[in-house]
This record gives structure tokens, sequence and C-alpha cells, in this order.
């Protein structure tokens, strides 16, 4: 079979790559987000704990779609009065940066769980033996906690990487031009809507295909230390 | 925050709401009822049963609802078949759409989700009732399928929440729900933020009453009892 695309075909491209970057970006906000958040959760100080509690909870009650608009349309007001401040009155958010916030905001909530149930599953006697050696907080968390808990987080995290890549098709609507920006396009000049939206359809299928095959690897890597050779 | 002119709005964002959750609700049922079958035959041994399901689980699960939602709704006006047959009707109207898209999707994820639960179900358990000299389609409706229902819940009223969520995409196709309404309403009075969070606020309330709902329908249906061994 034969798919005419009409000459879209290297626009489609680059909004592959658009959408791959808008997902990397949002990943690496979210990821910090979540971490803290789920640092917030677990600390000892109520104050924290109900902050991360209510940061996870609102954000993950609330629409992608919403989070995504209100991003772009909603800080209109707040960027254009920060840029006053500075002398740049046309300061606001692109829709790539809004995007990445709103889609980070979503996936760092999710996150949060994530991380909180990883950071939990880690035996007690491994933070007391850390005590027991003098080691200070911080470096409890970063030398005896962290390395153990990718293991446990990886499959949650990316369960949550692949609905994050999809969400990113939510970002069409505040005109950025990704996978979805890019079909819509074609649409309006081939009159062929079915075609190039399947054509997009399958471009998420091989994204998605790509990254469930990077998780396997990295899954994989992760366990090294916990696989019986025998 | 302008909270009269908020007040002053709530009877729209009421009418949008009502919309989402008739949009959710339809979606979820037919969602369940059409599951069933199709998670069961995900489940099954014969890889040539297996394989129709996994690739429709597969297409709805790794593709965006927005895209399929566009292929519905936009995508099927392209061939004349369609627009010349009975279905037109139907398939013009974006309520329509809307609700045999989020069907569709939420589809594949429940029968994931029925998969899941009918494998997590002790083997011996069925060994058992086979040995009771129950036939296979009766094993299936006293023990397997009651047991998976109850295993599968948790999982299944996330899939609610998140169907309540994924209903803010209707609004790409100009349906005036919760979204639709809302960025409606911003383009009369240009209050974006206060206008948003508002809309915000009713899925916060509809989602933690879903989530109260089914914690009661956990407690009816006796799930933690049969947790646990």
């Amino acid at each position: 079979m034969n798919i005419d695309l009409y000459g879209f075909g290297p626009a489609l491209a680059a909004g592959a790559l658009m959408t791959v970057k808008l997902a990397l970006c949002a990943l690496c906000l979210g990821l910090v987000l979540g971490l803290l958040g789920a640092l917030a959760k677990t600390s000892p100080y109520k104050p924290l704990q109900w902050l991360g509690g209510a940061y996870s909870t609102l954000v993950r009650g609330v629409p992608e779609l919403l989070w995504v608009l209100l991003m772009y349309y909603g800080t209109v007001t707040l960027m254009s009065a920060l840029g006053e401040a500075f002398g740049n009155p046309e300061l606001a958010l692109t829709p790539f940066a809004a995007g990445v916030i709103a889609l980070g905001l979503c996936f760092g909530a999710y996150a949060t769980e994530v991380f909180r149930g990883a950071i939990l599953a880690i035996p007690k006697g491994h933070r007391e033996a850390g005590v027991a050696l003098g080691m200070s907080k911080v470096r409890i968390f970063t030398r005896l906690i962290m390395p153990q808990m990718w293991r446990i987080a990886l499959p949650g995290l990316g369960n949550l990487f692949m609905i994050l890549m999809k969400d990113t098709a939510l970002v069409s609507v505040i005109s950025l031009e990704e996978i979805m920006r890019q079909a819509q396009n074609a649409v309006l000049f081939s009159k062929l809507p079915f075609t190039f939206y399947l054509v997009a359809a399958f471009m998420y299928l091989g994204l998605t295909v790509l990254a469930m095959t990077g998780m396997h690897f990295l899954e994989k890597r992760a366990a090294r230390g916990f696989v019986r050779t025998t | 925050m302008e909270w009269e002119v908020i007040f002053k709005w709530l009877p729209k964002f009421y009418q949008g709401a009502l919309l989402t959750l008739e949009l959710v609700g339809i979606a979820v049922v037919l969602g369940l009822i059409l599951a069933v079958p199709l998670g069961i035959a995900r489940a099954s041994k014969l890889w040539y049963v297996r394989s129709l399901p996994y690739a429709y689980i597969f297409f709805f699960r790794g593709t965006p609802l927005l895209v399929q939602l566009f292929l519905v709704y936009y995508g099927l006006a392209q061939f004349d078949a369609i627009r010349d047959s009975f279905m037109w009707p139907y398939l013009r109207n974006p309520f329509w759409c809307a609700t045999a898209t989020m069907t569709l999707h939420t589809t594949a994820y429940i029968a994931e989700i029925l998969r899941g639960a009918i494998q997590a179900i002790p083997p011996g358990e069925i060994e058992a009732a086979r040995a009771l000299g129950m036939s296979r389609a009766k094993a299936m409706f006293y023990i397997i399928l009651p047991r998976a229902a109850r295993i599968g819940l948790p999982a299944y009223s996330n899939e609610v929440i998140l169907m309540l969520k994924a209903s803010s995409l209707a609004s790409t196709v100009t349906l005036l729900e919760l979204t639709g309404m809302t960025r409606t309403i911003i383009a009369r009075n240009y209050l974006t933020v206060d206008m948003f969070f508002t809309a915000g606020v009713f899925y916060l309330v509809i989602s933690f009453l879903l989530v109260q709902a089914f914690k009661q329908v956990e407690r009816w249906m006796r799930v933690d009892a049969c947790q646990g061994r």
C-alpha cells in the first residue's frame, strides 16, 4: 500500500520531533516535581506532607486539557505584569513552554505517588544503617534511597511516560506544531482527514513502541543486580 | 477572584457538568459491557482468540484519545459510503461521535483491567470449580467473573476518573461540556483564570463524589473480604 502524503511527510516528521522534545522536557520537569512531591509527602513535617498531598490530589483531579489551557491563556496577565517589572511588556509563555509546564505538572503529580510508593518499599533498616554509619540525611537519600528507588519506580514511571507521550497531543490545542497540529494543517490542505489522522495515530503508535522498547532495556539494566543467573 | 461573576455563570457550568457526566456515564457503562467479552478473549490461552483483542487494545491504548476523536468526527466524512449510509445522521453529530470514541477507548482499557484481574485469580479456585463438575461456562459465570470483578474494581474506578478527565477532549469537537462551556464563557467575559478555576473545582468535586461512590460499591461488593487469602 502506498500512502500519498501530498508532500506533508517532512512537516509530520518535524511534528514528531517536536512531540519527542515536548515529551522529554515535560518528563524532566515532571521527574523533579515528582521527586519533590514524594519527598514532601514522606517527610516527617506536617505542613510539607500537606503540601505534597494537596499538589498530587489537586493536579490529578483536574483534566490535563484544562491545565494546558490554563497555563497558556491563564498566565497572560501574570506574565505581562512580570514582564512589565523587567521592562519587557511583551513577555508571554510560548505554546511550547506552556505545554511543558502543564504536562510536567501533571506528570509530576502522578510521579509523586509512584516515587512515594518506591520510597516506602525500601526496607527501613537501610535508612537506619545509614544513620548508624553517621551519614547525613541528604547523603542517606542520594546514596542509599535514590539508587534503590529507581528500580522500583521504573515500571510505574514507564507507564506514566507512555501516558505523557499521548497527552502531548493536547498541546496542539494551543497551536504548537507537533504531530497532531501538523496533521490538522495537512487536513486543511488535502481534505483527507481520515488518511492524515490515521497516519498521526500510527506515528504515536510508533513512538509508544519505541518508548516501550527503551523502558524494557532500562528495566533490564536497573534489575541487573537482581537476576539469578544459575 | 470575581466571585459575583462566577456565581452569575454557575448555572451554565452546571449545564456543562451535566453533559460531561452524561458522556462519561454512557462511555464507562457501555465500555464495561463491551469489555467483558473482549477481556475474556484477551485472557484466552489460544493465540488466535487472543490476537484480535490484543491488536484492538494495542491500538486504542497506544494512540491519544484526541487522535481517535478526530479520526471518527472529522475522518469518517472522507468516505462517501459512510456519508450516504443510514449512520450518517449519528456520525455527523458531535455528541454521538464523542460517546462512541470514548466508549471504544475506555473499552480497551477496561478489557486490559479485566484480563489482569482474570489472570490474578488464584488458579486453584478455578481448578476447584472445575473439580466440582462445573462446566467452563458455569465456572466463568459463577467463579471467574465475580472474582475478577472484585479484583478489578479499584482499577475500574481509576479508569472512570480518567475518563472524567478525558471527557474534556470532547470540547475540541464543539461539544459544550464542562471545558467547552468554560471556554465559551471565557470568550464572553475574558476572566480566564477565574473561569478555569471554577471548572477545575467542578471537576474536583465530581471526581471526589465518584471516588466516594466507588468506596460504597467496594463495601457493598465486600472487596476487602476477598483480599488476603
